[in-house]
């Protein structure tokens, strides 16, 4: 059977092999978390603790602020110690951020509503999604009680698990589905049961054999059917997902909504389930320590906030002037961390390790129109082409010729023979395009 | 700790300009094998010649006139000048070379701002420069294996075709053209543009290697096997064999080598079906129809200057969009 797929992409080395046999280990609880306001897409979270009080495990620290937030939750037991302002290098903003020092064990402050979903109204389980504080925890951090509150007018049909993880070296939702599939799979069901859709889809590419074998033998008997994806980068973009499974292509500026789909992640997924069956607010979550520059790469649940430099030491770096950098993420999207000091947040599936033996020497040579940015591109955009109109400032011409609809796969930048930096581009054009209309408006 | 903060992504392809033009190098071998099996060490002379010329003035270029201390040579410049003397009659001496390599790389190239700018194909404009200014050396050929120049000389198929008809062109008294010897080379022609076959293997490997525009040739072909075919069914006793026309003359090397030359071609596969049709019309009419026996340079200078606009016609639907606007 041919495998589902989409047009265009890039096949970067998979790396996968690293830590894809390694199973969820439990951490250690650190001894300090630092909890960003940010820790979602949207408005930052109002901290309601002050420095000196005592907080639990899952209390509530902070309250969404407006319709696109989420709350933040404390993710150990102990005590505010202060709040100071840090930079989020995944939203790029300074924000505030609750420093906790732990004082002992876990006592748990779990939502109280909690129990069985058959039981409850779609309205009840949102509302316990948006007391958990959930986002999507593949990296994008929408707040996803308000992707399950499906507004009046539109319906969704079918709901796709995005299972993947198409970027290379991270495997933590490949283990995830391997030792957690009957618990993902009752999120599944949360999920259906919450927005009223009737049909899900778990998409998952071909080079997760295992999980794929769990999955299915997890899903018999339910309205839920795997699909095996061909393993390609960017895959697992959600307009390419979607478009793999149902043929359907998002429409330019729109949501998922608009062709019936919702897409949740595997770890979200997991979130929501724990949080409607159990109570407990996300406060830990699967990550993948990987990349050459990791002694034992591996997977793990941590608690939110540790310090990236605590995660590390459990699984070793090599010598410090081996390493060229650390990533929030993996190599196509992630973000280079500038400080090993800093936090990680809800967003992070995993933290990659390059050396500098993997990490390209650039050379860069003048664009001799190969056009394989056009091959690859996933949204059939012709990148060369924008970015000359970018680089002239042409923001209207380069919204005609899709400057906005620019997923930042990194699809061009990857297989650029010339070393040109597209996607880079690409990204700070949006950037002021947004701000330029933003101003054009007012 | 000292991190790196680069933009993503952070791994790129191992691929890069120099070894694209490295693997069309390569592609280049088995042509650069028959030419020299065909007409001999005059033609190896040639190709070498122009080759370094071509690298050594990219060079001057470079480092004297543009200052640009760093520069290591990309073999765009290699590239350029192999194709220039595979385009090449045996007749040209060293002096017309040179000045056809300095027109090739500095008037075809460097005056547009180097690589990846210019809009003519530099190899081409290097030839048709020479065409014009050296019409007798450009246009003097010699049988296939005779290798004492100089003396006696004759004419291509095409020409042949031209001056004398179909009937004159399979009983031709210098040597034997049929469709075999067309394919394997043992014909008078340009130095790299006779061996049908050995283009092909370069084409292939460069098909495997992913190094190539692959609609251009086969639409531009294609283009001129119907349009030949259709004369050719109309009367066969005044026009040549569909076969003929794609296996004689330039269209071979133009076709898999010269059309597709990537800073001159357009960017989309839409865009090459549109370039190829396009080079294979106006190949027929000039060799159908025009006072030169060959159209394949001239017929790729005119395309490549209709590029932009065929990459802005060409533009691929952007996902989630309706032609012509959002959804």
């Amino acid at each position: 059977m041919a495998l589902l797929t989409f047009k265009g992409g890039v096949h970067p080395p998979e790396k996968k092999e690293l830590a894809e046999h390694k199973q969820i280990k439990i951490l250690p609880l650190p001894e300090k978390v630092y909890i960003y306001t940010t820790n979602h897409l949207g408005a930052p979270a109002k901290i309601i603790v002050e420095p000196g009080q005592k907080v639990k495990t899952g209390q509530k620290i902070g309250e969404a602020n407006g319709f696109i937030s989420a709350n933040i939750h404390s993710t150990i037991t102990g005590e505010v110690i202060e709040i100071v302002k840090m930079t989020n290098a995944a939203t790029g903003t300074r924000n505030d951020v609750v420093v906790i020092q732990r004082t002992g064990d876990d006592e748990w402050d779990l939502i109280p509503e909690h129990g069985d979903y058959t039981k409850k109204s779609p309205e009840e389980i949102v509302n316990i999604v948006k007391e958990a504080g959930i986002v999507g925890l593949g990296g994008a951090m929408f707040p996803s009680h308000v992707k399950m509150s499906i507004p009046k007018g539109k319906k969704a049909e079918y709901l796709i698990i995005n299972a993947a993880e198409c970027e290379p070296y991270i495997t933590i939702d490949n283990r995830m589905m391997i030792e957690k599939s009957s618990e993902i799979v009752k999120g599944i069901k949360i999920i259906m049961h919450a927005t009223g859709v009737k049909k899900a889809y778990i998409g998952i590419e071909s080079n997760k054999p295992e999980a794929i074998e769990k999955m299915k033998e997890a899903v018999s008997g339910e309205p839920i059917e795997i699909k095996v994806l061909k393993t390609k980068y960017p895959q697992g973009a959600e307009k390419q997902l979607i478009y793999a499974i149902t043929k359907k292509e998002v429409p330019s500026g729109g949501l998922p909504l608009d062709v019936g789909v919702i897409v949740f992640n595997v770890s979200t997924t997991y979130a929501i389930y724990e949080a409607v069956e159990h109570g407990k607010p996300l406060v830990e979550r699967g990550i993948t320590l990987t990349g050459e520059g990791v002694k034992n790469p591996g997977n793990f649940i941590y608690r939110i906030g540790t310090k990236v430099k605590d995660l590390l030491d459990h699984v070793g770096l090599v010598e410090e002037e081996k390493i060229d950098r650390i990533l929030y993420g993996g190599p196509m999207m992630g973000i280079p961390l500038p400080d090993i000091e800093l936090p990680t947040f809800k967003g992070n599936n995993a933290l990659t390790v390059l050396t500098k033996d993997i990490v390209p020497k650039k050379e860069s040579f003048p664009c001799i129109r190969c056009s394989k940015c056009v091959q690859v591109c996933p949204i059939n955009l012709m990148p060369y082409l924008l970015k000359l109109q970018v680089e002239k400032r042409e923001y209207d011409k380069a919204m005609e010729y899709g400057l906005m609809d620019c997923i930042e796969c990194g699809s061009c930048s990857y297989a650029c023979p010339a070393g040109i930096e597209l996607v880079k581009t690409f990204k700070t054009g949006k950037k002021v395009a947004r701000a330029l209309k933003g101003r054009a408006k007012k | 700790m000292k991190l790196n903060i680069a933009a993503a992504p952070h791994l790129r392809t191992k691929d890069n300009v120099r070894s694209i033009m490295l693997d069309v190098l390569i592609a280049l071998i088995p042509s650069f094998l028959v030419s020299a099996w065909v007409f001999g060490f005059r033609a190896v002379w040639i190709m070498l010649y122009t080759m370094i010329l071509a690298e050594g003035m990219e060079i001057f270029i470079m480092k004297v006139l543009r200052k640009q201390k760093n520069f290591k040579p990309d073999f765009s410049a290699s590239v350029t000048g192999l194709l220039l003397a595979m385009n090449l009659s045996l007749a040209v001496n060293w002096w017309q070379i040179f000045i056809g390599v300095l027109v090739a790389i500095g008037l075809g190239k460097h005056v547009y701002g180097g690589l990846g700018k210019n809009i003519f194909n530099p190899a081409l404009v290097g030839r048709v420069f020479m065409l014009i200014s050296f019409p007798i050396a450009m246009t003097t050929w010699y049988r296939p294996f005779y290798f004492k120049y100089d003396t006696i000389t004759t004419a291509t198929p095409l020409a042949i075709l031209k001056e004398h008809g179909v009937e004159a062109l399979y009983n031709n008294p210098d040597y034997a053209i049929n469709l075999k010897s067309l394919f394997i080379g043992t014909v008078p022609g340009s130095i790299g543009e006779v061996s049908a076959i050995a283009l092909i293997i370069g084409f292939i490997y460069l098909v495997i290697r992913k190094r190539i525009k692959i609609w251009i040739p086969i639409t531009y072909i294609s283009t001129v096997f119907v349009i030949s075919g259709i004369f050719y069914m109309i009367d066969p006793s005044k026009y040549a064999s569909p076969l003929f026309h794609i296996l004689s003359g330039g269209l071979m090397l133009g076709a898999l080598f010269m059309a597709t030359d990537m800073v001159t071609s357009p960017m989309t596969v839409k865009g090459h079906i549109i370039f190829g049709v396009g080079l294979g019309f106006i190949t027929m009419i000039i060799r159908l129809f025009g006072g030169y026996p060959e159209g394949v340079s001239f017929s790729i200078l005119i395309m490549n200057s209709l590029v932009p606009l065929i990459d802005i016609y060409a533009k691929p639907r952007i996902f989630g969009t309706v032609r012509g606007g959002k959804k």
